[in-house]
């Protein structure tokens, strides 16, 4: 790998909300962008990149508005992408690589409050042989939830024990959302039920990555990228294995999953951790989701940056030496980003 | 829509896509009411077809086949409560469907009729067949949706009797409509026989001799029905062999007035009449037998009328 190398310096993220406060996506994410600038004691960023999403307003090129929290004057080196931020941080990873710049703005901001989130992820769906069925976003979810407990024979109550321990985990974290125990909840979409979805959320989130010695000046612990890679697999569902996640499988080899401690998962439905624990080898030893993951807050477009930020979290306080941070995108697990950090100084 | 919606983000009459050679051929196909798939230089057939071999990201190659119109199911979602978008506006299926001949699996609507839940033929691996919609557009929903084959047909039957009963049931059916019930004594082994036959089941002699019973009996066995008879429409509801007090021989009736789990063999009964004026010739006369406040009586008096 390069001579360059890059750690997770700074994390934030808001209060995340399980309904509209009142305030716009920019005011969601200025007050995470006033603290991680105080956080870092950066003023300034080499690079900038965002992750979000047009269409939970509704706004073409809505994410430009988000610019006012950041202060693009003089101009700044700025990228977007439009898709959750955990791959604008694997842009501004790659531009770190290059060593022209040896600091990074990474943040992510969605808020589901508005609109109906299932339906509007029919919008990433081919608008051939998909989107004309009116499928939403839940009921191919179900469709993957049923190849993946008929493959494995496992039942429903499986399930239910993910929400359970997801809801638990995430009542002790002041950022997720103050979810109950799953209750009798009726079927959503069969096989899956209300607490097996993800919980509409706004929120935001941001990163400061750096390199080298930078990041030593920037953190007392930086969390080292030591692998990173995200794989996809073909858009239609019926073109490969619903059951399980060949992709996720890839790119955690790529990344060199083994031996981690934590694994933050970019599961929001509960079957997709079952699928994605297996695809990344993570056996009982692993802490998964202490954070409560996304079935406990998914501010979309930033749930997959929080995962990479929760698993730096544990590096920078100690808790863990190795850690993974997952990021999902498409329709049922269609891309996969792996993210590992480590403890040990690789600067 | 909802009530509170104050921004809609729409592109009036919808956008406009080409749709290439590929896809523009399965839909003229699917138009004029047929199913191919598209062969990769591998020898796979995807359905719905795409411009590109899934596994290797070559062309495909520009052979079409038929596949189809039956596939089976590899996976299904049930739909309870449809929303606005849906196709249907009652509870269905999604379902990703493996066309006979095809080597990738369809997304679509699965009919599996009005159910309110999933019905239990709707598993994993059935077998389903395309219904086409006879105003086809060329456009996915051409399909209007699948529906499993036929696996078994409903065979109506009915038959209509003037059935009679036989002198001696007559006669015995007059008592009930009287209030009274009447058995026969036979003249060999001088046993009851209620309702009686006119002949002794056991000796094969003809019989005459009437006698009255009184009203009360012994449960001697009983079974417990959960499924809904017209006779006795609300579950779970008991039938019993009960023994008239006198009689030689058990007669099949109701038991109620008690739950279900505390009849007993040996239970002392007294049959529950309708009102009078309710009566007819017929049975119904006895709704029930119903539980009286006397010991039960030992299994040996009763074992031979099991």
């Amino acid at each position: 790998m390069s001579a360059v190398n890059v750690a997770v310096v700074a994390f934030v993220q808001t209060r995340h909300s399980g309904e509209d406060t009142g305030l716009s996506e920019t005011e969601l994410l200025a007050p995470v962008i006033t603290e991680i600038k105080e956080r870092t004691g950066l003023r300034r960023f080499g690079f900038t990149c965002s992750g979000s999403n047009d269409y939970l307003a509704g706004a073409p090129f809505s994410f430009v508005a988000a610019l006012d929290a950041v202060g693009a004057w003089p101009p700044i080196s700025e990228s977007h992408v439009e898709m959750d931020a955990a791959w604008a941080l694997y842009e501004a990873w790659v531009k770190l690589l290059h060593g022209e710049v040896d600091t990074a703005l990474v943040y992510g901001f969605g808020k589901t409050s508005q609109t109906d989130y299932a339906q509007v992820a029919t919008r990433q769906l081919d608008p051939y042989y998909l989107a004309p069925l009116g499928l939403d976003a839940d009921s191919l979810a179900a469709l993957q939830a049923r190849a993946h407990l008929e493959a494995v024979g496992k039942g429903e109550d499986a399930l239910r024990a993910v929400a359970a321990r997801a809801r638990a985990a995430g009542r002790t974290n002041p950022h997720a959302l103050d979810l109950p125990d799953p209750a009798d909840d009726p079927y959503a979409v069969a096989p899956l039920r209300g607490y097996d979805l993800p919980p509409v959320t706004d929120g935001a989130a941001a990163i400061v990555l750096a390199s080298g010695d930078k990041a030593r000046e920037l953190c007392e612990r930086p969390a080292w990228i030591t692998g990173i890679d995200h794989r996809a697999e073909p858009h239609s569902p019926g073109a490969r294995d619903l059951a399980r996640s060949e992709s996720a499988r890839i790119a955690g080899e790529k990344a060199g999953a083994g031996g981690v401690e934590v694994a933050e998962l970019h599961a929001r439905y509960t079957h997709e951790e079952l699928i994605l624990r297996e695809a990344l080898g993570l056996g009982d030893e692993v802490s998964v989701n202490p954070s409560g993951g996304p079935l406990a807050a998914d501010p979309v477009m930033a749930t997959g940056l929080i995962r990479i930020g929760e698993a730096a979290a544990r590096v920078h306080d100690g808790t863990a030496t190795r850690a993974l941070g997952h990021a999902a995108s498409g329709p049922c697990l269609q891309q996969n980003l792996v993210c590992v950090l480590s403890g040990e100084d690789h600067g | 829509m909802r009530s509170d919606v104050n921004h809609v983000l729409e592109f009036p009459g919808g956008y406009t896509r080409s749709v290439g050679p590929v896809i523009g051929r399965f839909l003229s196909e699917l138009r004029d009411g047929r199913l191919v798939g598209v062969r990769t230089a591998g020898g796979r057939v995807l359905v719905p077809p795409a411009e590109y071999d899934p596994d290797t990201g070559e062309d495909v190659t520009d052979e079409f086949v038929p596949v189809g119109p039956a596939g089976t199911v590899t996976t299904w979602s049930w739909v309870a409560d449809p929303r606005p978008t849906h196709p249907l506006d009652r509870p269905f299926a999604w379902a990703l469907i493996r066309l006979d001949g095809a080597d990738t699996a369809l997304l679509h609507v699965l009919d599996v009729g009005d159910h309110a839940e999933p019905p239990r033929f709707l598993k994993t691996g059935m077998r389903v067949r395309a219904k086409f919609r006879d105003d086809r557009v060329g456009g996915i929903r051409d399909i209007e949706c699948f529906r499993p084959e036929v696996t078994s047909i409903t065979d109506p039957s009915r038959l209509e009797y003037r059935l009679q009963g036989g002198r001696a049931l007559d006669r015995f059916l007059s008592g009930i409509a009287e209030g009274r019930i009447i058995g026969h004594r036979c003249d060999v082994c001088g046993q009851v026989i209620v309702p009686m036959k006119g002949l002794c089941p056991r000796d094969g002699v003809p019989t005459s001799e009437e006698v009255e019973l009184p009203h009360t009996g012994t449960v001697t066995t009983f079974a417990v029905n959960n499924l809904p008879d017209p006779r006795a429409p609300e579950v779970p509801f008991v039938s019993a062999y009960v023994l008239l007090d006198g009689a030689g021989l058990t007669m099949l009736a109701l038991v109620a007035g008690l739950p279900a789990d505390q009849v007993r063999m040996g239970m002392r009964v007294r049959a529950a009449w309708r009102p009078r004026e309710e009566w007819t010739k017929s049975m119904s006369n006895i709704k029930w037998f119903e539980p009286i406040d006397e010991p039960d009586v030992p299994f040996d008096e009763i074992k031979d009328y099991l």
